[in-house]
C-alpha cells in the first residue's frame, strides 16, 4: 500500500493505517431495470461477514471502511486512539446522510476509488463538504494521480494517498495546474464576481 | 463576439503545457494507456484507424475570420490540407501526428480557441442555434447564455470524469434548430414579463437507445440555471451507470427511475439553488451580453433579389436555398454548403476554401462565421445588395453548391474511413447517393428533405431525426444498411422508424431513389413536404414498393 500523502499542499509523513478489505471474487448479478449503486470494475466488495472476520491491526491510528466500524464500533473504539472512516466511491451518500453521524467526531473521512475515471468521488467530496458540514481532512485514496489533484482539492479534498509507485513530488505539481477556474466551488466565489473581468 | 479575458487566456494557456505535460508522460511510459486515455480524450485527441484524430472546440458554433485562417494554417502545417465539420458544429482533423498535438493546441490558444471536453467523458461542446442573433423568429439571443456556460463547464472540477459524455444545447426562438430535445439537457429560453428564463429538457439523445428528451422543469429564473443543471449532473454522475458504456448516458438513469423520482432527487439537492455559489447575478450576464450586441446594421430597404436576377436561374435557386430571412432589413442569413460534388466528404473544407470563406466574412459579415449542425457554414450579417457579389466569389471557390435543406445535403459522420468504433463506412454512401442526382430540377422538385447517415449506433450523423435515416450495421463481419424513415428534428422532433431488413452497399442508392420516387408519385401535391407525406401515408408504401421488388 502507498504512503506517500499529501496533506494541505504538502508531501508529508502518512502515520494512517489505511485498511482495505481484500474480498475473493463473486459472481454480481444484476437484476435488468432495478436501479443500484453501480461499481466501475464490477468488482465485489465486502458483506458484513466478510467485514466480521477482519482482524484489526495493532497500530494507533487507522483509515477504516464505513460499513466495519458501524458493525463493530465498541471494539474499535475501545482499540484505537484515532479513527478515520472511509467509504467506496459506490456508497450512498443519501444513505451516509441518513446516518446522522457527527462526522466531525473523526478526523478524517476518506473516499476511495478503485479506477482513476471513476468521477463519482468529486460529487461525494462536495457533498459531504457542503451537505454534510465536514470540516476535517477529506482524503482521496485509491487509483489517485497527479491529473485529479487540482479536481480534487476544489471538490473539497485536502489530502491525497498517491498511488503506489507514482511519484508524490511530481503529483504535488497537479495541485497547481491551473491559476484561476470559472465556476465556484464550495467556499470560493465565481470568476465574475472576484472583478478580475475586463 | 466574445474576447478572451486574461483568465480566459490563462486558463487555455496553462491547459497547453498541461497537455504537454501528459503527453510526455505518456511517451515516457509514466502514465498507462488506461490512465492517458481520459486525459487525451478530454482534449478532442482520439487514436483512429489511421492515426490520432484532434477535434477542436467551436463553442456554440462561432467562429472570427483570424480563427478560421488559423484552422486552414493548422490544416496545412499539420494535417493534409483539409478539415471536418463535424455535428457538434466543431472542427476535426483526421491525420495530425501524436507529437504535434501540443504544438497545435499552442496555435489555437493563441487565437482564443482550445480542444477542451470536446471528447470524453464531460460536458462537452455547448450548442446552439447558428442563426442566434439575427433570426427574425428569435426570442432570446442564446449566444450569451452558451458563453456563460462553456465558462461554467469548462474544467468543471465535480464532473470531469462523468459516467459520459453530456451534451447541452440552448435554443430561444419560436422554432426549435438546436436539437434541445434530443441533447442531455435541452434548454429553451423564454422571456416573461421581461424576466428570463429556462424550460429544462432532459434525458433526450440518439445513439444506441434514441429517446426524446422529456421536460423537467417550466420556467426556471435564469439566475438559476447553473445550480439547476449542476444538480441534475450531480445526481448523474452519482447514479447513472459506469458499469456498461451503452447504458451509461443520463437519458437511461432518467428511464429507469422514471421523471418524478429523478427530479425528486435533483430538487432534493438543488434546495431552490439560493444556497448556490453559481447564481448568476445581472452583472455576469450583463458582462456576457455585450460581447453579443447587434452589430451597427446599416439602414437599408429590402431587395426583390428574385426579380432583379430573375434571368439567372442558378442564383436565383441558391438564394431560395441558401438564404434565409434576417431579423434586420435589407439584410439576409447565408448558408454555405459543405455538401456536393466539389467537398470530398460532407462537412470536409479544404484550407484554401476556409481562407475564403475568412476573406467573404471579412468583406461582407464583420468577420464573424458559425459553423452548423447540419455540417455547413454560415454568413449570418450580409447585406441584399452585396448577395450576388458574395455569391460569385463563392462559384470561383467552388462553395455555392445550392442545396441547403435538400437531399444532397447529407449530414453523415465519418464512419468506417475514419472511426475505429463505426460498423460500416458512411462517406461512400453519402456520395454515391449524391451521384444519383446529376439532375438538379429532381432534386429541386423534392424539396426540403433530410437524409442522415451514421457508420453506427453511435448516431455521430444523427440518423434517427433524419427524414431518412441511414446506419451502418454489422451482419457476421460484413458491412450492411438499415434504413429508417421519418424522422425529423426540431420543435416536432421525432425518431426514424425501421423499414425493413437492411441493406447492401450497393443497393443503398437504388432504395433510396425508390423511395423518394414513392414520394413524387403519392404526394398531394409539391407543397406536401417529404415528411408531411410520410406522416400522412405511413410507413407501409414504401415498405411495399420497396421490398416487392427487391424479393
Ligand atoms: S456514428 Fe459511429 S462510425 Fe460514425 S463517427 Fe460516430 S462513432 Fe464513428
Amino acid at each position: 500500500m502507498s504512503n506517500q500523502l499529501i496533506l494541505n499542499k504538502k508531501i508529508v509523513n502518512n502515520d494512517w493505517v489505511f485498511l482495505l478489505p481484500v474480498i475473493e471474487q463473486k459472481e454480481v448479478k444484476k437484476q435488468a431495470g432495478k436501479v443500484v449503486m453501480f461499481k466501475v470494475t464490477g468488482e465485489n466488495f465486502p458483506e458484513d461477514d466478510d467485514l466480521n472476520k477482519i482482524k484489526l491491526p495493532d497500530v494507533s491510528k487507522i483509515l477504516l471502511p464505513l460499513k466495519l466500524y458501524l458493525l463493530r464500533k465498541d471494539e474499535i473504539e475501545k482499540k484505537y486512539s484515532e479513527v478515520g472512516l472511509w467509504l467506496y466511491s459506490h456508497e450512498d451518500f443519501q444513505w451516509l446522510s441518513n446516518l446522522n453521524l457527527d462526522l466531525n467526531k473523526f478526523s478524517v473521512i476518506g473516499i476511495y476509488i478503485e479506477k482513476f475515471a471513476d468521477g463519482r468521488i468529486y460529487s461525494l467530496g462536495n457533498l459531504i463538504r457542503r451537505k454534510l458540514k465536514f470540516k476535517n481532512d477529506l482524503r482521496a485514496l485509491g487509483d489517485i494521480l497527479k491529473d485529479q489533484l487540482f479536481f480534487l482539492d476544489r471538490s473539497g479534498f485536502s489530502s491525497f494517498l498517491i498511488k503506489e509507485g507514482r511519484s508524490a513530488e511530481e503529483a504535488i505539481k497537479g495541485l497547481s495546474d491551473f491559476s484561476h477556474s470559472y465556476q465556484a466551488t464550495l467556499d470560493e466565489i465565481p470568476s465574475w464576481r472576484k472583478n478580475l473581468n475586463g | 463576439m466574445y474576447k478572451y479575458n486574461q483568465i480566459d487566456q490563462n486558463i487555455v494557456n496553462e491547459r497547453v503545457a498541461q497537455y504537454q505535460d501528459q503527453l510526455n508522460r505518456f511517451l515516457k511510459k509514466e502514465l498507462t494507456d488506461e490512465e492517458f486515455r481520459p486525459l487525451r480524450l478530454q482534449n478532442g485527441l482520439y487514436i483512429q484507424r489511421h492515426a490520432p484524430m484532434l477535434r477542436v472546440a467551436i463553442p456554440y458554433g462561432l467562429l472570427s475570420s483570424v480563427q478560421l485562417r488559423t484552422l486552414a494554417d493548422i490544416a496545412d502545417d499539420f494535417d493534409r490540407g483539409y478539415g471536418h465539420f463535424s455535428t457538434r458544429q466543431n472542427i476535426q482533423y483526421n491525420w495530425p501526428k501524436l507529437e504535434d498535438t501540443p504544438k497545435i493546441l499552442k496555435k489555437l490558444a493563441d487565437v482564443e480557441m482550445h480542444a477542451i471536453q470536446t471528447s470524453g467523458n464531460c460536458i462537452r461542446n455547448i450548442t446552439t442555434d447558428p442563426f442566434a442573433g439575427v433570426s427574425p423568429d428569435e426570442v432570446i439571443d442564446t449566444r450569451y447564455i452558451a458563453e456563460i456556460l462553456r465558462q461554467w463547464s469548462t474544467f468543471h472540477p465535480e464532473f470531469a470524469l462523468l459516467p459520459r459524455k453530456f451534451k447541452i444545447s440552448i435554443s430561444g426562438s419560436k422554432s426549435d434548430r438546436a436539437l434541445i430535445k434530443t441533447h442531455d439537457i435541452g434548454l429553451e429560453l423564454i422571456e416573461k414579463n421581461q424576466d428570463l428564463y429556462a424550460n429544462i429538457y432532459v434525458g433526450g439523445g440518439l445513439g444506441r437507445t434514441p429517446m426524446i428528451g422529456v421536460l423537467m422543469k417550466e420556467l426556471l429564473p435564469i439566475k438559476h440555471l447553473l445550480s439547476y443543471c449542476e444538480s441534475i449532473i450531480r445526481i448523474y454522475n452519482l447514479y447513472g451507470r459506469r458499469d456498461n458504456m451503452y447504458k451509461a448516458r443520463i437519458k437511461i438513469l432518467v428511464k429507469s427511475l422514471g421523471i418524478n423520482d429523478f427530479k425528486r432527487q435533483v430538487e432534493a439537492d438543488w434546495d431552490n439553488g439560493n444556497a448556490s455559489p453559481n447564481m448568476l447575478d445581472d452583472n455576469e450576464i450583463k458582462r456576457v451580453k455585450v460581447f453579443f450586441t447587434s452589430p451597427d446594421y446599416e439602414i437599408l430597404e429590402s431587395q426583390e433579389l428574385e426579380n432583379l436576377y430573375s434571368d439567372n436561374k442558378s442564383f436565383v435557386n441558391w438564394l431560395k436555398r441558401n438564404t434565409r430571412p434576417h431579423k434586420q432589413l435589407g439584410y439576409r442569413s447565408v448558408t454555405i454548403s459543405l455538401k456536393g460534388k466539389y467537398q470530398s466528404a460532407p462537412g470536409d473544407i479544404l484550407s484554401n476554401q476556409m481562407r475564403a470563406v475568412a476573406d467573404l466574412a471579412d468583406q461582407f459579415s464583420y468577420g464573424e462565421i458559425r459553423s452548423t449542425h447540419e455540417q455547413n457554414l454560415v454568413l449570418a450579417d450580409v447585406k441584399e445588395t452585396k448577395i450576388y457579389e458574395l455569391y460569385e466569389s463563392l462559384i470561383t471557390n467552388n462553395l455555392a453548391e445550392a442545396n441547403i435543406g435538400l437531399v444532397t445535403d447529407i449530414i453523415c459522420c465519418p464512419g468506417g474511413d475514419f472511426c475505429s468504433l463505426a460498423n460500416a463506412k458512411s462517406i461512400p454512401i453519402a456520395k454515391n447517393i449524391e451521384n444519383l442526382f446529376d439532375d438538379y430540377d429532381y432534386i429541386y422538385d423534392l424539396g426540403s428533405i433530410s437524409l442522415n447517415i451514421s457508420g453506427c449506433m453511435n448516431a455521430c450523423g444523427h440518423h434517427h431525426v433524419g427524414n431518412i435515416g441511414i446506419l451502418g450495421v454489422d451482419k457476421d463481419g460484413s458491412e450492411w444498411y438499415q434504413i429508417t424513415l421519418g424522422g425529423q428534428q426540431g420543435n416536432e422532433a421525432s425518431l426514424g422508424k425501421v423499414i425493413g431488413p437492411s441493406f447492401s452497399e450497393e443497393q443503398v442508392p437504388g432504395v433510396v431513389k425508390k423511395i423518394l420516387d414513392t414520394y413524387l408519385s403519392l404526394r398531394n401535391d409539391d407543397s406536401e413536404l417529404f415528411i408531411d407525406c410520410f406522416t400522412r401515408i405511413g410507413i407501409d408504401p414504401f415498405k411495399q414498393i420497396i421490398y416487392q421488388e427487391e424479393a
